[in-house]
Formats: C-alpha cells, sequence, structure tokens
C-alpha cells in the first residue's frame, strides 16, 4: 500500500512538473488513481443551492464541456432552509454539493457530520480571513454584507444625516422609520439579530425593546421589508435591513440609466454582519472526485468573476476584478460584529424566543 | 329487478374504481405523513414530551386559540359577502356576469407578495385609502375574504341556480314573508353548498401561511406558520411533528361534526334546466341590490388586482410605460435559474392542466362513492378524504422528500411530484362542490333508469352527469385555479426546469432595483389574465347535451 502510494505521488510529481496536472496533489490515502486520469464523462453532478444563487449559464457550461459532465442546480429554500433539508436527507442526499453554509451556519453541518474534507488548491488565491471551516471540509466561495441601506431622497427630505450608532435608532426622528425582518423567518433578519448581541452582549435585549417603543417595523423576509416597507418603495421606512451591495443593484435594475444610487449603505462600525457563504461536499455524494473539481471550478477567476453581478455578492479570489457599480455605489464596513459561530449554536434557539417575547408579543 | 348478476358486476365496479384514489391517496398522502410524523416522533425513543410542551405552554395554546379564531372570523365574513353574490349570480342574468365571476376568481392564483403589493396601494401607508392596515388583523381577514370570495360564490351558486324558483313562488303565495321564505323554503335547499364552502373557507383559511405572514407580520402565527418554523427554520422535528398531529386531528374533527351536519340537512331537489332558474333584473330595487353587491365586491376583490395592473404599466418616473413587459422573454437570458415568460407560462397552464385531468375524475370518483355509502363509515371516510386541506403542507413536503426518493417510486426530483402535490390540495374541492349536488338527485330516478335496462355505467352518464356537470365545472375551475397559483410546494420541491409564473415572480423580487420588481408586477398582471382566460374557457366546456343543466 505504501510503495504504491510513494509510486503514485512520483507519478503525480512528474505529472506536475510536465505540467499536466495543475496542482492537484491528492492527500487520499485510499490509492485512488490519480484524478487527471479519471472519465467523468457523461455523468450528471447536482449542487443543491439556495435560492438567490446565481450564475451565468456559460459559466457553468465551460465546466460542463471541460469534463464532458452535465450540471443539474437544485435550489432547495433560502440558506436555513436548504441547509436544513440537506440534514433531512442526508442518508439519501438530493445533490452531490450544498453551496450557501455560512461562517455560522457551518457549525451545525459540522456537527451533523455533513461533508468530506477537501482542500482545494485554488484556495492559495484566497485569502485566509475568508477560510472559516478550520476542519476543511468548507470552501468559501463569497462574502457580503448585511446591514442598513437608506434612501437618501427620503433622509434629504426629513433633514437626517444617516445614524452612526444602534442607539442613535433610539431617537423619536426615527420612529417608525426602520425597518428589519424578523430573525424566526429571514436569514438577514437573523444576522441583524446577532449582530446586535455582538455589539451589546448581555443587554442586548434593551436596544430591542427601545426599538419596539419606536415604532420598529417587523416583516417576515426581505422582499417585504424592501418592496412594501421601504420608502423607496412605497413604504414608510427611510432605513432597511439589506445589503451592503442593494445601492448598487439599484444602480443596475434601475429604469433609467442613474448616475448616483437612490440608496446608500449605512455604517455603523462593529454592527454590520459579514457574512462568508461556501460549498462543501455531501458525504453520500457518489461523485466526490467530480465534486472536488466543480469545487476548483467556482474558485477560478472565470467563476469568481461571474459572481458579482448574478449573485450581487463579493468574490473571494484575491485578483477577481470588481464591477464598477461595485465600487462606485457599495461603501463598505471596515469594522464588522464578531460573533463566535459555537455560542451561536448554543444559544440561539434561546436568543430567538427572548428577541420573539421583547419584539413582537 | 335486475338480475343478481349485474349488481354483482355493478359493486365491483363501483368499488374498482374506488381504489384509484384511495391507492393515490395512500402512496402520496399517508405513507409519506404518516413515516415523516412517526420518525419525527420516535427519534429519541417515543415519548409524549413533545405534546406536553404543545399544551403546557401559553405560546403554543395561545397559536392554537388563533388560528381558531380567525379561520371563524374570517369564513363568517365570506359568507356575509359571498351569499348574496351567489344569489346574484344564480338568479339574474346582467351583462358582465361571466367576466365578474371569471375575475373574482383570479385572487386565487396570486402569491401573497404580489397581493401585498395590490393592498399596499390601496390601504398602505400611502395608499389610496385614507387608513393604513398594514400589520393588523383587519388585512388578515381582509386578505382571506379577498382569496376566499369565489370559493363561495361558485359552490353556492352551481346549487342555487339548481333550486326551482317556483317553490319559493309557492311559500310567498301562501303568505309567507320573505325572510320566512328564504329560511324556510331556499335555505334548506341550498344548505349543503352552504355548508361545503363554509368549510372549504374555515380548512383554507385554518392552514393559512402566507397570508398571515407577509401581510400579518411577526405578531401573527398560526398553527402552520409555528410549524413551518419549527421545521425548515429551527429542524425541531419532533415538536413540529406533534403540532402537526394537533393540526390534523383538529381538521378531522371538524370534517367529522360537518359531515353528520350535513347529512342530516341533505334534500332532494328538483333541478332544472340551466336557462330556467336566471332572468334579467326587473326594477329599481333588485338593480339596486345587485348594484350594491358588487361596489363592495368592488373595493375588496377587484381594486386591489386593478392596482396591481396599474402598477405594472407604472415608470419609477411617472407616467406609463411597456418597459416591464418587454424584459420578461429575453431579460435575464444567459442566467441559470432564468426561465423566460412563455416557458413559464408553458409550465404553469401543463400543470394546471395536468392536475384538473387528476383532480376532477379523483374528487368526482370520491364524491360518489362518499354519496353512496351510509352511517358512521361514510362520516370517517369523508373526514379522511379531507384531509390534504388540513395537513401541513411543510410536514407533507419532508414526508416526501424522505419517503418517495428511492424506485420504485423516485418522485421527489420529477415534475410530477408537484402535479401530486397540486392534486392533493385540489381534489377536495371537487369532492365537495360535487358531493353537494350528488346527494340532492333524487334516488328514485337512478332506480327508474336502471329498472328500464341501463348498465350503471349509462345511468352515470345520463342520469348523474348531467346533473351534477355544472359542480364539476366548480371543482375543475378550482383544481386549474389551485395549481396556477400554488407555490408553496412549487418552491419546494421543484428543479429550475419547471419554474412556473408564481416561481418566476418570486426569483424577481429576490433582487433590488425598481425593473425587478416592475418585472415582477408584469408577470403578476400575465398570470392575472392567462387564469380569467382558463376560467372562462372552464366555464364553456359542453359535452353534447350535457351541461345544459
Amino acid at each position: 500500500m505504501y510503495r504504491i502510494h510513494t509510486h503514485l505521488r512520483l507519478l503525480l510529481l512528474a505529472a506536475m512538473t510536465i505540467g499536466l496536472v495543475a496542482a492537484a496533489c491528492s492527500d487520499d490515502d485510499d490509492g485512488e488513481a490519480t484524478t487527471a486520469a479519471l472519465d467523468f464523462t457523461g455523468q450528471t453532478l447536482t449542487v443543491i443551492t439556495h435560492d438567490s444563487f446565481a450564475i451565468s449559464e456559460a459559466t457553468i457550461a465551460s465546466f460542463e464541456e471541460e469534463y464532458g459532465v452535465t450540471i443539474a442546480l437544485l435550489p432547495t429554500g433560502d440558506a436555513v432552509e436548504s441547509l436544513n433539508r440537506a440534514i433531512l436527507t442526508k442518508s439519501n442526499p438530493e445533490g452531490d454539493l450544498l453551496f450557501g453554509v455560512d461562517n455560522i451556519s457551518y457549525v451545525r453541518a459540522l456537527a451533523e457530520d455533513l461533508f468530506v474534507e477537501y482542500e482545494s488548491p485554488a484556495l492559495r488565491n484566497v485569502d485566509d480571513r475568508w477560510v472559516f471551516d478550520d476542519s476543511g471540509t468548507i470552501t468559501p466561495i463569497d462574502y457580503g454584507y448585511v446591514l442598513f441601506n437608506y434612501e437618501k431622497a427620503a433622509l434629504d427630505a426629513a433633514d437626517l444625516e444617516p445614524p452612526t450608532s444602534l442607539e442613535a435608532l433610539l431617537d423619536p426622528a426615527w420612529d417608525g422609520r426602520v425597518a428589519v425582518q424578523d430573525p424566526n423567518t429571514s436569514s438577514p433578519g437573523l444576522q441583524f439579530m446577532l449582530a446586535t448581541i455582538a455589539r451589546f452582549g448581555d443587554g442586548w435585549l434593551n436596544w430591542w425593546e427601545g426599538m419596539r417603543a419606536n415604532g420598529l417595523i417587523v416583516t417576515a423576509s426581505w422582499t417585504d421589508a424592501y418592496y412594501t416597507r421601504f420608502s423607496q418603495y412605497g413604504g414608510d421606512a427611510w432605513l432597511v435591513n439589506s445589503y451592503a451591495t442593494s445601492p448598487p443593484a439599484e444602480v443596475i435594475f434601475a429604469e433609467t440609466e442613474l448616475d448616483e444610487s437612490p440608496t446608500g449603505n449605512v455604517i455603523i462600525p462593529d454592527v454590520s454582519y459579514l457574512q462568508i457563504e461556501g460549498v462543501g461536499i455531501l458525504r453520500n455524494s457518489d461523485r466526490i472526485e467530480l465534486a472536488k473539481k466543480f469545487v476548483d471550478h467556482m474558485l477560478s477567476q472565470a467563476f469568481q468573476e461571474d459572481i458579482p453581478l448574478n449573485m450581487f455578492v463579493y468574490p473571494v479570489h484575491r485578483d477577481a476584478a470588481l464591477p464598477d457599480a461595485f465600487l462606485r455605489f457599495a461603501d463598505i464596513p471596515v469594522t464588522v460584529a464578531s460573533i463566535d459561530p459555537d455560542e451561536v449554536q448554543a444559544n440561539l434557539e434561546d436568543w430567538l424566543d427572548a428577541w420573539t417575547d421583547t419584539v413582537v408579543r | 329487478m335486475h338480475s343478481p348478476r349485474s349488481g354483482l358486476s355493478s359493486t365491483l365496479l363501483r368499488r374498482g374504481i374506488v381504489l384509484l384514489p384511495v391507492a393515490f391517496l395512500g402512496v402520496f398522502f399517508v405513507y409519506p405523513l404518516l413515516q415523516i410524523l412517526v420518525e419525527s416522533l420516535t427519534s429519541d425513543g417515543v415519548s409524549f414530551a413533545p405534546f406536553r410542551d404543545i399544551f403546557g405552554e401559553d405560546f403554543f395554546l395561545e397559536r392554537i386559540w388563533f388560528t381558531l379564531w380567525q379561520a371563524t372570523a374570517s369564513t363568517a365574513l365570506t359568507l356575509i359577502l359571498g351569499l348574496p353574490s351567489a344569489y346574484i349570480f344564480a338568479r339574474y342574468d346582467f351583462p358582465g356576469k361571466t367576466l365578474i365571476k371569471a375575475l373574482t376568481t383570479v385572487p386565487f392564483v396570486l402569491p401573497t407578495i404580489v397581493v401585498a403589493f395590490g393592498f399596499l396601494a390601496l390601504i398602505g401607508p400611502n395608499g389610496i385609502l385614507p387608513f393604513n392596515l398594514t400589520n393588523s388583523i383587519w388585512i388578515i381577514l381582509l386578505a382571506h375574504v379577498f382569496y376566499n370570495y369565489t370559493i363561495v360564490v361558485r359552490t353556492v351558486s352551481a346549487l342555487w341556480a339548481n333550486v326551482d324558483p317556483r317553490t319559493e313562488e309557492a311559500a310567498r303565495m301562501l303568505g309567507a314573508g320573505p325572510w320566512q321564505v328564504f329560511w324556510r323554503v331556499t335555505f334548506p335547499q341550498i344548505r349543503p353548498a352552504v355548508l361545503a364552502a363554509s368549510m372549504l373557507v374555515f380548512l383554507f383559511t385554518f392552514t393559512s401561511f402566507g397570508v398571515i405572514l407577509i401581510l400579518g407580520g411577526p405578531e401573527f402565527a398560526t398553527i402552520e406558520v409555528t410549524i413551518y418554523n419549527l421545521t425548515a427554520r429551527l429542524f425541531r422535528l419532533p415538536l413540529a411533528a406533534a403540532l402537526s398531529l394537533v393540526q390534523l386531528i383538529f381538521t378531522f374533527a371538524f370534517m367529522v361534526l360537518y359531515a353528520r351536519f350535513q347529512e342530516r340537512s341533505a334534500v332532494p331537489l328538483s333541478f332544472l334546466p340551466r336557462s330556467a332558474g336566471a332572468r334579467r333584473p326587473r326594477g329599481r330595487r333588485e338593480w339596486a341590490l345587485i348594484t350594491a353587491n358588487f361596489a363592495v365586491v368592488m373595493v375588496v376583490v377587484l381594486a386591489p388586482l386593478l392596482a396591481l395592473v396599474e402598477r405594472s404599466f407604472s415608470s419609477a418616473n411617472g407616467g406609463y410605460t411597456l418597459s416591464h413587459y418587454g424584459g420578461l422573454e429575453t431579460g435575464d437570458a444567459g442566467r441559470v435559474f432564468f426561465i423566460s415568460l412563455s416557458d413559464s407560462l408553458k409550465n404553469s397552464l401543463w400543470f394546471a392542466g395536468t392536475t384538473m385531468l387528476l383532480a376532477v375524475p379523483i374528487g368526482t370518483i370520491i364524491a360518489f362513492a362518499l354519496a353512496r355509502s351510509h352511517g358512521r363509515w361514510r362520516t370517517l371516510a369523508d373526514g379522511l378524504f379531507m384531509l390534504p386541506l388540513g395537513a401541513s403542507a411543510i410536514t407533507l413536503a419532508f414526508g416526501i422528500l424522505i419517503t418517495l426518493d428511492e424506485p420504485p417510486i423516485n418522485i421527489r426530483a420529477s415534475w410530477t411530484v408537484l402535479v401530486v402535490a397540486h392534486t392533493l390540495i385540489a381534489y377536495p374541492f371537487v369532492v365537495r362542490s360535487v358531493l353537494a349536488v350528488v346527494r340532492g338527485i333524487d334516488a328514485q330516478l337512478r332506480e327508474a333508469a336502471s329498472m328500464l335496462g341501463a348498465s350503471p355505467i349509462r345511468v352515470f352518464r345520463y342520469v348523474d352527469l348531467p346533473i351534477t356537470w355544472r359542480a364539476i365545472l366548480v371543482g375543475a375551475t378550482f383544481a386549474f385555479a389551485i395549481s396556477l397559483g400554488e407555490f408553496g410546494a412549487s418552491l419546494l420541491l421543484t428543479r429550475p426546469e419547471f419554474s412556473t409564473l408564481p416561481v418566476a415572480i418570486f426569483r424577481y423580487i429576490g433582487q433590488p432595483g425598481a425593473e425587478r420588481l416592475g418585472a415582477a408586477l408584469a408577470m403578476s398582471t400575465v398570470l392575472m389574465a392567462v387564469s380569467a382566460v382558463g376560467f372562462l374557457l372552464i366555464e364553456r366546456v359542453r359535452y353534447r347535451d350535457v351541461g345544459e343543466f
């Protein structure tokens, strides 16, 4: 066994030197043939995603052509729902990879032993700060920030500046003007709640109590907060909990060409929530080797540069160029909320119960 | 007298046919549901802890109580608005009648978030009407009336149109006042349909989900909303299973109560040809009645629809534009998950058509079987067949994911799973509307036909079918509408290539930008138009003389 393995390594080394294989040095001990020799032709690889996943068809097609395979994409709800669904079906998974596990929820995935380990050679192009899973099963793909957007025209009319602290929102000037999502039913809502816990510690509910008294608007999902309660779309709220990339999206998806976004990002130090999304290979998949290739593909520069204008998040690839709109219209927070995922895992149900008691009952 | 042999074969035929819906339900409903409930409840050994949690905590008891009372209030309000309309539709012919009827069924196909846009334009903070009802119990009740008004109108007017107005005239001639005539003569005859419609509205609002979450806001939660949170988000399956079971038991209890009530109220009817019951309104009073009724309908049901259509043509810079429609076919082409208007329309129509073709026979067979059985078993079977309407959608979906995932029946990744899900919600509508009429068929009619030598199939074709045709069409309309608008299962159990119109709408408004919202509104307007045309066409389906009643 050892001998064969050594030979394989030698062979691989040779292959690498003549440039046949990029950098796919296999650490597997099962003596499997080198990945270069594997033929995947005709296989179908199913990638489970959340509903917000989006990418160009061409980016998928290039992988399909390279390996002679078919990629099936399967959206299974928002990030929380699709992780739960993967856990429910883990013995007979619906696909081979799960995209959308993030820097908080991955703790649950690890506890369920959902994924196999894989260290992609393409990670050399990714800064360490994006690698959130030390156990080496989840590969980071993109990141984004959850924060308040404000409608510029509304704040101008009210002669208000964007707030610089959460406490400032307790002022009567913001009465009935702030919309967030219910953390029980919405991922950005949950992320914002976690950010307030990170910011205030044990006293976090006091802020929520104060906000409730100050006419806080709570909705079930991002879509109804943004499109029915945000003043930009006919609602009352001048601030809405959303994403750092929403202002550039407002320009890109505007009806007429705009020089400036109608909305802006509220930057509050240590409160913006940093979400890093990753992909993992499901343990019970029978296409693990091909799945590894797809993980590498997701980290390729071409895929990474295709991410921003489709999914409206930032690529983790060091050299991936950002679209002009992102650079022009999105302010990015310098410091973000610091949250311990293990603590979240241990306390989440209690926190949600406490939030519900304080804010909506 | 018919020979023993033909009696035997007709019994066998009947039993054989009934096996079809029973098998369908067994495989696609009972098995997945039981499996997920049993697995969830026994995951940590058998324990009653989840039930203790539910009945021991005010949190859950409050939600059960809220679920019950909002469903009762919604049903009552829908009846108050719907019954006068049902009367008008059954008794009068007036211009635009079929169109109004089709339009008032359109809400049925609209996703809640789209309805929220319509309501916002009317009763939102900056709406046209001077009151802001956002996130209040009123908007929940209003939305329930908005969605379910058509159930009452269609189910009740189908039977009311069959009631011979001469019975009422006779009573009047004998000196009865108008109220007495209604209460003693008319109501007993339409009661089966009123009960059936109430039951459907009650069950629909009892398991209400989107309206509560999106329009009601986080202060309000039904049992169904709580089950969804426990299942899909918190993944506390034992507690979710226990609550699902509680919801099922409530549904079953309502159904049994209803079936017993219904049993006592069936009166043989004298049926009329289509044309005999309705006439043009006469005099100022009748016209005033009709106008007043439709003024209310206009505000509650049609105004939100109009607001949506108007917004779909409005530009962000003021003025009107067609630009929102321009991108629907090719806007995001080249992006995964993008589905063009024509493809999503094709998918929607395909699913709706297939659902109708499955739900109508299944529902009709069940209705006839129920009408012919007796006693306690009938009550029990009636309750069981209605359970899909009261079962938690998310629980069933999770059940299907873990049970129908391997050969011989691996449907979780196939388009059939959508048709199955839609059929499960749709066929109870067929059962209720057909059963209300079948029970009124005078048994002597059938006996006369068989004595004259007609085979069971001929009896069905020449006696039952003509009389129940109108009710079958009502059921078919609902099956079509339910499938067109169904959203929860479509999102939960679908591959992107099967995306329907509602799913495509949802995808647009998952991202920020005026163009996205515009596209979603334009797509919603197409959905409304397609469904209205569909309803008008279904109304016209005739087969030879069938449909003349």
